[in-house]
């Protein structure tokens, strides 16, 4: 029976696949179908995760906890390189496609409300499809070349659900922003792809990893390139320094892909596969070291931005790639199973916020649209009050910000402690792991901050939004209501995967994911703390975490404020974080306007237009004319001129002859 | 016997058919030392056929049906070049010209 199970692991993949096809082939021929769009859209996804639920099981019924590796066909055999199309299920990836078809289902079943007056509704659908397909190729991919398949569709997808409203320039602007940000770390995961093997002979991850202790030597100049290699994959991925910039702008997309992709999945690709490469991590100090204060860099420096966006999804977007740098510095330190903790956690309760954040655009744009007002509907500034017309989504929304803060006993509490407990220990080893700590816990005080202003802003105080407007605001239908509920659900109990022994926890997950990390574990062992310092570390982290919302209650005037329409310009400290730290002028100045100005007046002026338009087009064409104009002389059109030459022709050859 | 002089008189005609189609302009005259050159070789092949055997004189009746043939359809060309030029000096006929 459980061998049943697993062998039906393919259709984890190949459901949303068919997905796709099918709602893509009704976008081509009847996009008016709504009824079976949704169905398709949808039972693919429930299938997909009972499938993906029953080859768990299948996998847990097991005896030795050792990968699956499913072989369907030879992809690439070129010499010495066999690649062969293989999923591989282990325990790490277990995780990954029930969070990724669990959450994914959840968000499909929100975007059949969220998206139900869309034109485009089928072609949403075939790309939200493709795109669980592939993030399911990125986790169960038994190789690096697979993985890699999965991790370039991802981005595909990405560019375009973000373009999605592609008659916007702004919106197919952010699209090719995040493509092209992305391309420049996936040079990184190709090179780190290469190198590895030349390096071990193979690329499957079950023999990398079992060569890679007896070929790299620790802390080897090789093991620190390719690993660093593979983190500037990760930080194109999963939006880290420097290639962050392009997840705020992907909030162009519809909010259910923003929940979907930019905060539950697919940035959470680059610390699935840090988790994955865990030896290679574990071998290379310099790059564990990297990893981890890029995350705590990252965790603290996004978090300073999100205090001061008025956008709802930015905010939310800026926290994620905050959340996200915590789950480097969970990985960057070894605790993998505590980042691997913090991703399903975060998947929770982020999704759960932006399609909290979806209900109320969603509710504004239709009360805007019914009074025919053309105010922002994403600006908290146009908002206020809203949770006596919207009181599922404040309650279901304040439940995740608390989780996010870190205040127990919600999912996040239990994930954010036990990366900070981590690289508080670590800092035993190595000092400089305490300054990681330090940003942690200073991220932690402004992520409740800035979660409580935004729910503040939102949903309490005065309302800001028109009279009129107002009349017209409802609470969503239930199928948009429903994951809410359900996303609620697992924020409240989701920290029970893996409560630590302080909490008389028996730390499940840490426990399941043992056969992954165990190498990297041997490699570089956790440090131990005692009870005191950890009781200590978590009270402290709940103290920061109450005084960052107590603050926010405090410091922060809802009454003050006014509509975005009529909002004063910011000043001083406030408008540089407005601005984003300039980080996006900054790229502009020092990267993007060279490369404009390399390519227009160098690539384009003189290389294409005078070198090869001119020289080698035109030039070959004036050769071949000139060529031509001397052969045509001899076409003078008097018959007794080409008697002479055949004449002369044939006295040669008779002479040659006669010779 | 008489094998030399045989051969020198169709050289020699064959020579003056190749310098009157080089030299002469009217193509009636062009046509005609074509003929002479072929009836030199005629004569070339029966003179060898005393040596060589009679094929070359079952040869020369090849050479006349194709010079017949070669005549009506030249001939015929001739004039229809004539009745759209109204001349049948060749250096005026160059519309080959490239």
């Amino acid at each position: 029976m459980p061998g049943s199970l697993l062998d039906a692991l393919w259709l984890v993949p190949a459901l949303p696949l068919a997905g796709f096809v099918l709602n893509g082939a009704l976008a081509l021929t009847r996009p008016g179908a709504k009824r079976a769009v949704s169905l398709i859209g949808v039972g693919v996804l429930l299938l997909a995760f009972a499938a993906a639920a029953g080859a768990v099981v299948g996998f847990a019924r097991l005896p030795s906890g050792e990968p699956v590796v499913q072989r369907y066909w030879e992809w690439l055999p070129v010499g010495d390189l066999q690649v062969h199309f293989a999923l591989q299920l282990d325990r790490l990836s277990a995780v990954m496609i029930l969070v990724v078809t669990g959450v994914g289902a959840l968000i499909h079943l929100f975007s059949v409300g969220y998206m139900h007056d869309d034109p485009g509704y089928a072609r949403y659908f075939a790309y939200l499809n493709l795109f669980v397909f592939f993030m399911l190729m990125l986790v169960l991919g038994a190789s690096f070349p697979v993985m890699f398949v999965g991790w370039e569709g991802v981005g595909l997808c990405s560019y375009l659900l973000i373009g999605f409203w592609f008659n916007e320039q702004i919106n197919a602007d952010a699209g090719k922003k995040a493509f092209i940000v992305n391309r420049i770390g996936d040079v990184g995961f190709l090179v780190a792809m290469l190198l590895l093997f030349r390096a071990t002979g193979s690329l499957d991850f079950g023999v990398v990893f079992s060569r890679a202790a007896g070929t790299f030597p620790p802390g080897g100049a090789l093991i620190t390139a390719i690993t660093l290699f593979l983190f500037l994959g990760c930080t194109g991925k999963s939006a880290q320094i420097p290639l962050y910039t392009w997840l705020p702008d992907a909030m162009q997309g519809p909010t259910p892909v923003s929940a979907l992709i930019h905060a539950a999945t697919m940035v959470t690709a680059g610390v699935y596969l840090v988790a994955r490469c865990g030896v290679l991590f574990a071998l290379a100090p310099v790059a564990s070291a990297v990893v981890a204060g890029v995350g705590a860099l990252t965790a603290l420096f996004a978090a300073t931005i999100a205090l001061k966006q008025w956008d709802i999804k930015r905010v939310l977007a800026y926290s994620t790639i905050s959340q996200l740098g915590y789950m480097f510095l969970g990985v960057g330190t070894g605790a993998h199973a505590a980042g691997i903790f913090h991703l399903a956690t975060h998947a929770f309760f982020k999704a759960l916020l932006f399609l909290g954040s979806g209900s109320v655009i969603h509710a504004l744009h239709h009360a805007y649209h019914a009074t025919h007002a053309h105010d922002d509907a994403q600006d908290m500034r146009n908002m206020g009050g809203l949770r006596h017309q919207l009181p599922w989504t404040a309650s279901l929304m304040w439940i995740a910000t608390l989780a996010i803060s870190g205040l127990p006993p919600l999912a996040g509490f239990f994930s954010k402690d036990e990366i900070l407990s981590a690289a508080f220990a670590q800092g035993a080893v190595r000092p400089i792991w305490y300054a990681f700590w330090a940003m942690g816990i200073a991220a932690a005080l402004l992520t409740a901050f800035y979660m409580t202003r935004l729910m503040l802003y939102t949903f309490h105080g005065p309302k800001r939004t028109g009279e009129d407007a107002r009349a017209h605001l409802h609470e969503a239908p239930w199928v948009m209501t429903g994951p809410l509920v359900a996303l609620g659900g697992l924020t409240l109990a989701g920290g029970a995967l893996n409560v630590s022994p302080l909490f008389g926890g028996g730390t499940w997950l840490h426990r399941w994911l043992e056969p992954v990390t165990a190498a990297a574990d041997r490699l570089q062992p956790a440090v131990e703390l005692s009870r005191a310092t950890e009781w200590a570390l978590v009270l402290g982290a709940v103290a920061v975490a109450a005084l960052g919302i107590f603050g926010a209650l405090r410091l922060l005037k809802p009454e003050a404020l006014v509509p975005a329409r009529l909002a004063p310009p910011e000043t001083g400290l406030g408008r540089v974080l407005w601005k984003k730290w300039y980080v996006d002028e900054l790229y502009d100045a020092v990267l993007v306007r060279p490369v404009m100005w390399l390519s227009r007046e160098v690539l384009w002026k003189v290389v294409d237009a005078r070198l090869v338009d001119g020289l080698l087009v035109n030039g070959s064409a004036v050769a071949s004319r000139a060529l031509g104009w001397v052969g045509s002389r001899l076409q003078t059109g008097e018959v007794g001129f080409y008697v002479v030459l055949f004449v002369i022709g044939v006295l040669a050859v008779l002479g040659a002859a006669v010779r | 016997m008489l094998l030399g002089p045989a051969l020198l008189v169709s050289a020699v005609l064959f020579a003056l058919g190749v310098a009157g189609v080089l030299l002469r302009r009217n193509a009636i005259v062009i046509f005609m030392c074509v003929e002479l050159m072929l009836n030199a070789v005629n004569l070339t092949f029966v003179a060898l056929a005393q040596r060589l055997g009679v094929a070359g004189q079952v040869f020369v009746f090849f050479v006349m049906a194709v010079a017949a043939a070669e005549a009506a359809v030249g001939l015929a060309i001739i004039l229809a070049i004539y009745r759209h030029r109204q001349t049948l000096n060749l250096q005026n006929i160059n519309l080959l010209k490239g």
